[in-house]
């Protein structure tokens, strides 16, 4: 099987890092500091590197109107001057110590993190911490900065028609979720970012009552504990934290339909994304069906839709599904569709839909169930090869409310998933009024 | 304030640390060498069989065979079909990663201890009795022939192909692996088995293992996995000679961006001056944001989200090339930035100051690349293919420390070529024409 290109990316931006893993397995302890700060540690003790994260839980759905971008934004200037650090000098210390640093902003969080040798994390601590409170802008650091966010949207974005499309199909799926608006931003609104936006989203949401330190590696959850209660425990929480509320979706009562043309598209095709719930603390039982759902529909060469769209009627050059279950309101599940060369995008969405059908009439492949389910154990075996993945997997859970019970329930909620549980959550989340259908063309569509 | 440098100081003065991977040399009774790091806390193995050659020896007007071939060896095997293959992997929850590029063709896979005789009989099935149905082979092409048709309308895929065509004349690196629309059209059944004999063959394999085996038993599956392969294959590419075009080659694209790479000739890994030309190209352009390209290009302009430069090592040519993007009326600009650091760097050479930074990251960030079995396993192959010894680990960064200020200066001075650095641009570039003319 050949990837695609297109499609591996679009794969990269739906799927969830990996299954779950169960707790007995991992060496993970957690903690609260007094300010409120969580701490999660992942022991591995087979190297001798350490990676500190630090998870907010602020993200691009968190932002003001009218300043779409500026969460993404304020993560670029958080590698600017503080009052004890000139402007560079985090990662330039972070290299000189022979370790690398990134961050990454997504709808719900944002999140700083530093891979270093082991006995580096108190470095790490002090700086990660200064940072938490003390930054300071100037009015040039906003303007090359600004330059650069729009670069970074030219080249994951306006130049990549996918992109471009799939930000139309959010836009079209949330009617009043700030989540149909793109991490990166609009265009028009980042041209018009300033300083005062950025402070305004640092104060309110940098605190250490809204984070959650993860450090992973050749540690011991005693020493993390008194660095961090050095570092981080030393922030007073901001008591003027906001609950976290957004403007929710109201009942979707009508099919959307969009096509997006762009003469550079190579490979046409169809995408549908329906409304769906997303994990829910203590209620992860839907979100689970949904997940195994994606799987045995679209998760690859055994699944149904592969099966008689790639197989059988070999309609399409690819079929898939994504759901992302992982978020803090209501999220969606995908099916993409890929048609051969000679198939028309509506014969392949009438393919796909007839498939589906299919689907909902002939139930779930006992067999196929079980193979995923022994995926889901020997992973739990697999994922100890990587406990940055797993430190990964509890920063991004405790970002959108999921406690470290949710987390190390996860696999045992997946285990106990029946074929009735997935027909269930299949029959519920098919809801043509709640969906999407989109069309990428090359040409221009008719009117 | 001080207390903080002062702190900062001590860290950076810290010895580095020594990666610790005890690798034994595994000899099977069949005569397969592999590498192994016994690893036996996580019950699962990782390993990693790379085919030396690999897209490069696709025959003449079959190019894209070897591409479509390697596709197609998880699409049956043995007595079983695609999905039968899939579905019995699936059950064992093993993995297998077939792929291939201009110097390998790559089998990655791991399987529990478990699983591991299926694991193993199931991958052997895979490698030495791959099926290459018609039906398999019109739907792999068929999802080769869509990424050529993508990768013709991708800037980046567009100025890589534009630059390895100007680069390599008519050596198999100056084509995309994935061959074209009409070589790949044009391809028999005959043909995938022509390329399958061309690169899976015992006298170009080369095998790293890491987990929770014993080197007795890796030696008895090596021999029961990859012993029936035949002794030789397709005889290697001779090497490219690197052509290196001067100027600027414009490839006109409508699209707000214009992706530029830039390339000129490079330096090989057995070179006494390899390292000082990594320490020299962590500074320039590195990948790191303290790089001087990223400093002028991106923190000091705003006019790119990354720049980044990197030394070329393949098997069959050297080269050293970077790549920025920019929006079409800003990449001029960005060009220009990239030419004058390109000379300055030739004629001043480095500073203590950023020599001591560059040999800390390089020093310091290699030990944090042995972090799990299937990246080790990986890492394995590699040394072996660049014929390093095994105990080379530890011994990797006293050359790094042994790298002085005139080492740099003079390996600048010889090998960067300012008047020399070409560049293809895809995009409508403002300001920005063709220029370019063939020549050394």
């Amino acid at each position: 099987m050949i990837r695609l290109p297109a499609i591996a990316a679009l794969a990269s931006l739906l799927l969830p890092a990996s299954w779950a893993t169960a707790a007995e397995n991992e060496a993970v302890t957690t903690f609260t500091l007094d300010n409120g700060m969580e701490v999660v540690v992942v022991e591995d003790h087979r190297a001798p590197s350490v990676q500190q994260m630090v998870w907010y839980r602020a993200g691009s759905a968190d932002e003001p109107k009218g300043s779409s971008g500026v969460a993404h934004f304020l993560e670029h200037l958080l590698f600017k001057a503080t009052d004890k650090m000139e402007s560079g000098e985090f990662s330039a210390t972070v290299a000189k110590n022979g370790g690398r640093d990134n961050a990454f902003t997504s709808y719900d969080y944002t999140a700083y993190f530093q891979r270093v040798a082991a006995d580096r994390l108190e470095l790490m601590m002090r700086m990660e911490s200064d940072r938490m409170k003390n930054i300071r802008l100037t009015p040039e650091n906003i303007e090359t900065e600004r330059n650069v966010i729009i670069e970074e949207r030219n080249q994951r974005t306006e130049n990549d028609p996918s992109a471009l499309f799939r930000e139309q199909m959010n836009a079209a799926q949330f009617l009043n979720h700030r989540y149909g608006t793109p991490v990166i931003g609009w265009m028009h609104e980042m041209r018009e970012l300033d300083l005062q936006d950025a402070l305004d989203f640092y104060d309110l949401y940098y605190s250490p009552n809204n984070a959650i330190l993860v450090v992973s590696g050749d540690v011991d959850p005693d020493e993390v504990r008194s660095l961090a209660e050095k570092y981080y425990g030393v922030i007073p929480a901001n008591p003027a934290l906001p609950e976290r509320f957004r403007t929710q979706e109201p009942p979707q009562t009508a099919a959307r339909r969009i096509t997006f043309s762009d003469p550079r598209v190579a490979q046409e095709y169809v995408m549908r994304s329906y409304l769906a719930p997303e994990r829910d603390s203590g209620a992860q039982k839907e979100a689970a069906a949904l997940t195994i759902l994606a799987e045995i529909l679209g998760g690859g060469t055994t699944s149904y839709l592969v099966e008689k769209l790639q197989f059988d009627s070999q309609v399409a050059t690819y079929a898939g599904s994504f759901y992302r279950g992982q978020s803090l309101d209501d999220t969606t599940f995908n099916l993409i569709v890929v048609p051969q060369p000679n198939v028309s995008l509506q014969e392949a969405e009438d393919a796909m839909d007839a498939a589906i059908a299919e689907f909902m009439e002939s139930g779930v492949d006992p067999e196929q169930l079980d193979r995923i389910k022994q995926q889901i154990r020997a992973e739990q075996i697999y994922s100890r090869d990587d406990a940055d993945s797993v430190a990964n997997r509890y920063g991004s859970a405790l970002a959108i409310g999921l406690t470290v019970d949710d987390v190390q329930q996860w696999p045992d909620v997946l285990e106990v998933v029946t074929a009735e549980d997935i027909m269930q959550a299949a029959r519920d989340v098919f809801d043509r009024k709640a969906s999407v259908t989109g069309w990428l063309t090359r040409e221009e569509a008719d009117q | 304030m001080r207390l903080f440098y002062a702190i900062v100081l001590t860290f950076v003065t810290a010895l580095p640390l020594r990666a610790e991977v005890d690798i034994q040399e595994v000899t099977s009774p069949g005569g397969l060498k592999a590498w192994l790091v016994e690893e036996h806390s996580i019950p699962f193995v990782a390993l990693d069989v790379r085919f030396k050659g690999g897209a490069s020896l696709d025959a003449p007007e079959k190019r894209g065979a070897i591409n479509l071939m390697t596709g197609l060896l998880e699409e049956g095997a043995g007595e079983m079909d695609a999905r039968e293959f899939a579905r019995a992997s699936e059950g064992l929850a093993t993995r297998f990663r077939f792929s291939v590029d201009d110097d390998a063709l790559s089998v990655s896979s791991r399987f529990l201890v478990e699983n591991q005789d299926a694991s193993v009989a199931l991958l052997k099935e895979a490698l030495q009795n791959p099926r290459f149905d018609e039906e398999a082979i019109e739907r792999v092409r068929g999802q080769v022939l869509s990424g050529i048709r993508s990768s013709a309308q991708d800037p980046n895929d567009i100025a890589r192909e534009t630059m390895d065509g100007l680069l390599y004349g008519d050596h198999p690196y100056a084509t995309s692996t994935d061959g074209t629309i009409e070589s790949v059209t044009a391809l028999t059944r005959d043909d995938l088995i022509a390329a399958h004999d061309a690169v899976l063959a015992r006298d170009r394999i080369f095998i790293g293992a890491v987990g929770d085996i014993t080197p007795e038993a890796l030696g008895v599956l090596l021999d029961d996995l990859l012993g029936d392969l035949p002794e030789t294959g397709a005889p290697m590419p001779p090497r490219a000679d690197v052509t290196v075009p001067s100027g600027v080659t414009v490839v006109d694209f409508p699209t707000p961006q214009s992706v530029a790479i830039f390339a000129q000739k490079g330096i090989d890994q057995k070179n006494d001056d390899w390292f000082a030309a990594t320490v020299m190209n962590q500074i320039l352009g590195g990948g790191s944001f303290e790089s001087r390209l990223m400093d002028e290009v991106r923190e000091k302009r705003g006019l790119t989200y990354g720049v980044y430069s990197y030394l070329v090592p393949m098997d069959l040519a050297e080269t050293y090339q970077g790549s920025v993007s920019s929006a079409n009326d800003r990449i001029g600009t960005a060009m220009d930035v990239i030419r004058d650091e390109w000379a300055k760097m030739a004629t001043e050479g480095v500073t203590q100051q950023e020599l001591d930074d560059a040999k800390t990251y390089i020093t310091g960030s290699y030990p944090l690349r042995f972090d799990g079995n299937q990246t080790i396993a990986s890492i394995l192959v590699g040394m072996q293919m660049l014929d390093l010894p095994i105990d080379y680990i530890p011994t990797r960064n006293d050359k790094v420390e042994a790298v002085t200020l005139d080492d740099v200066k003079r390996v600048a001075g010889e090998l960067l070529n300012p008047d020399g650095l070409a560049f293809v641009v895809v995009g409508q570039p403002e300001g920005v024409e063709t220029t370019a003319t063939s020549s050394d």
